[in-house]
């Protein structure tokens, strides 16, 4: 009996020792992805500035990004809705027709199927602003307009619908709110400010979180690159410099783009050596930034308090609030061709784009040579 | 150089892998042997082609020269030369030029009866280059993954390619290669320091010997690893720093496209923490 026991245990060992093993490899191989991949080559050959997409991930992700069917266009003629509905203040341009095609597809693209009109509306006085919803959406209307209008620099010929950010949710999924602090966090961490904990929203690097306060709200310099090869020139801090590069990492995440995308790293800050794309991005911070103080800012005391951050802010715009997780917003299908009445005054001619206000910065303002769109 | 008087003793005929006695020669103090040819052939070659696509680029400023490979959609197939085609040429000779170095050490290992620790350490390196220019690029299907010959052009290559995945110091291959490396230096710098030390005792003493050594480093850590084992340990170490740089880039792309903070995820989600 005893005998039988020890050999049991003796025969026991190694196999325990291979579960041990494997168990623990198991996580790491799990994590892992296979060939083959795919490539795509943005830089001279040899540089090495490439894209290296698991074709398999990326068939998932194009499904989540599927873009729904428009609603059959209005007709061009009828009469304007500012003249037929009362408290039409930002589509008294549209005609019944188109105004009723952009109220029905808002509701599919925002609203709770089981609410539907009357998540925005109060039901039998369509009219009424007595539901914050609608005030949101009547300020989210100007928004839409006014990247369509203003900021081809960023989303060029494309547009933008309430679509891409809001994906059949409310509240579009990829927002951000002022973070309360790093101690917040409690726990041994909390008393040393050099120490973060990896967030999802920085591609899970373990630096500072909250690069969009700094970056996207406040218009704080976001290049920390020395102008010099010797000390002396530049004194960005090492928590400035962290947070640079969390922004970074937020914007190759949210964009499912590699830094070369953007950057021949071989020198991050010079513009003749980088892609086109770099050019798209820098205008895509000063419209984040422009629309976050501009219009969600303006929001802050029309939403409930269950709807804001812990600080009593109200939910701002990052790059993943429209992107998400794709280089172009819904793999760059254009949902607002299908939409004119979004993408301006319909009665008037469009007026010529002004430059945005941030290009006239001259500092940091990238080359005209650049400017021009791949 | 004249032949030493006891190197008739070693420069024996014989352990040749290939060609016989037609190659069993030296040439002055080298030993040529069937493999000494080809590493010749190749070396000339590949360095001729290297002039030639100097030639055909824009500068002969040494430090800019760069032999690029193949645009991506050239795939696994062969480039023309002028895009990538001499690359592909050079990495042949390359390749052909290292594994007959490697194969003319196990023939002087042969001839001298002694063990293969030198040709298989130089194996390790061979291997860490065929990993960057053959086996990576076959696993993510074209050559133009591979890194361009030129002294700035390469260093260009790692910063991007490190930087196609964020963040390259989160790669867990990467930490330990880089582990290995400061632990090989840290150790040649113990080894060379105690042999000198034992060789440099104070003036009108005579030269230290093994013991000496090893009760410095018993005093000092409570351990000698000894002659032989500060031998086989720094072997280990730089071999297995090369081994693990290896497996760091040929796991970053072919096995991982995204960020390398990413990977950590694993870590991050298991259930001890939850």
């Amino acid at each position: 009996m005893k005998e039988t026991a020890r050999r049991t245990h003796r025969l026991s060992q190694p196999a325990l020792r291979t579960l041990a093993v494997v168990a623990a490899a198991a996580p790491l191989l799990v994590s892992c992805e296979r060939p083959p991949v795919a490539l795509v080559q943005n830089g001279y050959r040899g540089t090495a500035m490439d894209q290296v997409i698991d074709p398999r991930l990326d068939a998932l992700k194009a499904a989540a990004n599927a873009v729904p069917a428009a609603l059959p266009p209005a007709p061009t003629v009828g009469p304007l809705a500012g003249t037929i509905y009362k408290n039409v203040q930002v589509l008294k341009d549209l005609n019944v027709g188109q105004f009723t095609r952009v109220m029905l597809s808002i509701t599919r693209w925002v609203a709770p199927p089981d609410q539907s009109c009357g998540y925005c509306h109060v039901v039998g006085n369509m009219a009424s602003d007595q539901r914050y919803t609608k005030v949101v959406a009547r300020r989210m209307l100007q928004m839409v307009r006014h990247i369509n209008i203003d900021w081809t620099s960023h989303v060029g010929a494309t547009g933008v619908t309430c679509y891409t950010c809001h994906r059949g949710n409310v509240v579009p999924q990829e927002v951000w709110f002022e973070s309360p602090g790093e101690s917040a966090q409690g726990g041994v961490t909390a008393a040393n400010p050099n120490l973060y904990s990896p967030h999802a929203t920085i591609a899970g690097t373990a630096l500072p979180y909250d690069p969009f306060t700094a970056y996207l709200l406040h218009d704080q310099p976001i290049r920390v690159n020395a102008t010099q090869a010797l000390p002396g020139a530049d004194g960005s801090s090492l928590q400035h410099t962290e947070r640079t590069y969390a922004l970074m990492m937020h914007m190759s995440t949210a964009l499912g783009v590699n830094c070369t995308y953007c950057h021949n790293t071989r020198s991050m800050p010079i513009w003749s050596t980088s892609t086109p794309k770099r050019v798209t991005a820098w205008y895509g911070i000063r419209m984040a930034r422009e629309l976050n103080v501009d219009y969600m800012e303006s929001l802050t005391r029309v939403f409930p308090a269950h709807r804001l951050g812990v600080l009593g802010d109200v939910a701002k715009i990052d790059c993943a609030t429209c992107h998400q997780g794709v280089f172009k917003p819904l793999y760059g299908v254009s949902m607002a061709k299908d939409y004119p009445e979004l993408r301006g005054p319909m009665s008037t001619p469009a007026p010529t784009p002004a430059a945005p206000a941030a290009a006239a910065t001259t500092a940091a303002a990238p080359p005209t040579a650049a400017l021009t769109r791949p | 150089m004249a032949l030493l008087s006891f190197e008739r003793k070693y420069r024996v005929r014989g352990g040749t892998l290939l060609g016989g006695d037609l190659f069993d020669f030296w040439v002055g103090p080298f030993y040529v042997g069937f493999f000494g040819v080809t590493t010749a052939f190749f070396a000339a070659l590949g360095t001729m082609l290297i002039v030639w696509g100097a030639a055909l680029g824009p500068t002969w400023n040494l430090w800019q020269i760069s032999i690029a490979p193949p645009d991506l959609h050239y795939g696994l197939a062969l480039a023309p030369l002028r895009h990538g085609g001499l690359w592909q040429l050079i990495t042949m000779c390359a390749v052909g030029a290292f594994v007959s170095w490697a194969l003319r050490e196990v023939e002087i290992c042969r001839k001298l009866g002694i063990g293969l620790h030198v040709p298989l350490a130089f194996g390790m390196a061979i291997f860490a280059f065929v990993s960057l220019n053959v086996i990576r690029p076959l696993l993510m299907g074209a050559w133009g993954v591979g890194f361009p010959y030129g002294i700035f052009s390469h260093l260009d290559w790692v910063s991007n390619t490190g930087y196609q995945y964020l963040h390259f110091h989160y790669n867990p291959a990467h930490m330990i290669a880089v582990s290995f490396f400061f632990a090989t230096t840290f150790a040649l710098s113990l080894h060379g320091g105690l042999i000198l030390s034992a060789t440099n005792p104070r003036k009108g003493e005579a030269v230290k010997n093994a013991e000496e050594e090893n009760s410095y480093f018993r005093d000092a850590i409570g351990y000698s690893i000894g002659t032989l084992g500060i031998h086989r340990l720094g072997l280990f170490l730089a071999v297995s720093a090369v081994f693990f740089s290896a497996v760091c880039i040929l796991l970053s792309g072919p096995f991982w496209t995204r960020g390398w903070p990413e990977w950590w995820n694993w870590w991050l989600n298991l259930p001890i923490w939850h």
